[in-house]
């Protein structure tokens, strides 16, 4: 089966600093990857070269066959891979200035040229897939954090995207809420997306990943099937690391 | 000396049609000039934030050069200066539109500017990772944003350009302040003229702050 993602010998670097070194990676249709590692080893910027929001200087990368070059990817290489990948950011970055029917509708109307009405009809189904088809009129700001997570998982989905991609998504959750948006991932894993996702939580990376990456210091150190990882970790690294958040 | 001064409120009623047709004028250059300024805001305030070098140099020119150089003196040099170059007059209301464009339009450009900037960067990163395009992004997620931001302090920027109108007497534009000053050459009444005329300032810029403040809280209400 061809990758959706293929990395090899990926390296990033932000001036001097060393971010991602010799990254080889790749991901199966249909397949969870979950990345994990402590803060600041260089999850995000890993997964944000994959739909081209950082630049890498060398190496390679392939994202559903399209070539994307390092640093000057063409802009309509680029926009090919942007439409096939779906991104969920920590910090929601809804639209606030649109309802939120609006901010699933945009991209589909504005990239696709899908009508207003076919448009409106999808992000119904999308709210109600997420669960929160009654606060398709609302603002962001007048929703919870959990909600507002929701919405910009089913905006992502909009696109129909081949690959999803998630940095941290429930970090900036209340504690009570995290369940609500690791319940719509984990239906989406279950029926079958591609998602590659940066998280702590690692109950659920056990779970649903069918894949965990332990990062160094922008290094893979250890990966394997959570069971592995979690269980039986080969590097001290890793060790340390589960160790510590465990714990918690 | 004992001053004897009485306030004439004949004098100050009299002269009221008189200072009403300089309205026309004073309104005229000011938002004449601010609509070109508006634009000539939005075009060097984002230049000033491009990313090439010489995109953004101009911009930064235009910009100091506006705002580090008084109004007076600009509206002097276009009306006077300017004809040496172009081997013609310049009639006093365009040098008056002109003078309020470029020098609002320093001004705005910092506003867009600083309007533009303080959209946090996740807001462009989620419309490129739509597959937008950046200017799609731009225009659709970015702007409209920015430009609720940029409500109050426009609406500051109007209300100087207004009263720098008033300098605009020296050129002999017509406006609130020249007609003030014609219809005291005769009457000899400086306080209740110039009452009167500052209360017609005042009551422009009151209007235009009462409806900035509603436009302001329509378009907040929803962030
Ligand atoms: N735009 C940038 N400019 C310079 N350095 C950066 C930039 N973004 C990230 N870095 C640095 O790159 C390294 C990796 O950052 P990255 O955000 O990928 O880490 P992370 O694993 O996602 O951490 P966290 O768990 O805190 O989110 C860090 O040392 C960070 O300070
Ligand atoms: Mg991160």
């Amino acid at each position: 089966m061809t990758q959706i993602v293929k990395m090899q010998g990926l390296n990033k670097h932000f001036g001097e600093l060393h971010v991602l070194k010799e990254i080889d990676l790749s991901v199966e249709p249909g397949e969870v990857v979950v990345i994990i590692g402590a803060s600041g080893s260089g999850k995000s910027t890993l997964i944000r070269c994959v739909n081209g929001l950082e630049e890498y200087q060398s190496g390679q990368l392939l994202v559903d066959k399209e070539n994307l070059l390092p640093k000057g990817a063409s802009q309509k290489g680029l926009a090919t891979i942007r439409k096939q990948v779906g991104m969920v950011f920590q910090q929601f970055n809804l639209f606030p200035h649109l309802t939120v029917k609006k901010n699933i509708m945009l991209a589909p109307t504005k990239v696709k040229e899908v009508s207003d009405t076919d448009a409106a009809r999808l992000a119904d189904r999308l709210l109600d897939r997420v669960g929160i088809a009654t606060q398709a009129n609302k603002y962001p700001s007048q929703l919870s954090g959990g909600q507002q997570q929701r919405v910009a998982i089913a905006r992502a989905l909009a696109m129909d995207p081949r690959l999803m991609l998630f940095d941290e998504p429930t970090s900036a959750l209340d504690p009570e809420m995290i369940g609500e948006v690791l319940d719509v991932m984990r239906e989406l894993a279950k029926e079958g997306m591609t998602m590659m996702v940066v998280t702590h939580e690692m109950g659920f990376a056990r779970e649903v990943a069918d894949r965990v990456i332990y990062i160094h210091e922008g290094r893979i150190v250890e990966e394997g099937k959570p069971e592995a990882v979690f269980d039986n970790p080969q590097h001290e690294r890793t060790q340390a690391f589960l160790a510590r958040v465990l714990k918690h | 000396m004992e001053s004897t001064f009485q306030f004439d409120w004949q004098a100050a009623i009299n002269s009221i049609p008189f200072l009403l047709k300089g309205i026309p004028y004073t309104l005229l250059i000011s938002f004449g000039g601010l609509a070109i300024g508006f634009a000539l805001g939005i075009l060097f305030g984002l230049l000033s934030i491009n990313k090439r070098w010489f995109m953004r140099w101009p911009a930064t020119a235009y910009i100091e050069i506006f705002r580090g150089t008084p109004i007076l003196v600009q509206v002097l040099f276009i009306f006077y200066g300017l004809p040496d170059l172009l081997g013609g007059p310049i009639d006093p209301l365009t040098a008056g539109i002109a003078a309020i464009a470029l020098n609002s339009g320093a001004y705005i450009s910092e506003v867009v500017r600083g309007g533009v900037q303080s959209i946090d960067r996740g807001q462009t990163e989620a419309g490129l990772s739509l597959g937008l395009s950046r200017t799609q992004t731009f225009w659709s997620i970015v702007w409209p944003q920015a430009f609720r931001r940029m409500i109050p302090p426009l609406g500051n920027q109007a209300i100087v350009s207004i009263k720098d109108t008033s300098l605009f007497s020296v050129i002999g534009v017509g406006e609130l302040v020249r007609q003030g000053q014609v219809y005291i050459a005769n009457t000899f009444t400086a306080f209740e003229v110039y009452f009167v005329v500052a209360l017609m300032y005042l009551c422009i810029t009151l209007s235009l702050s009462v409806g900035l403040r509603m436009l302001e809280r329509r378009g907040v209400a929803n962030i």
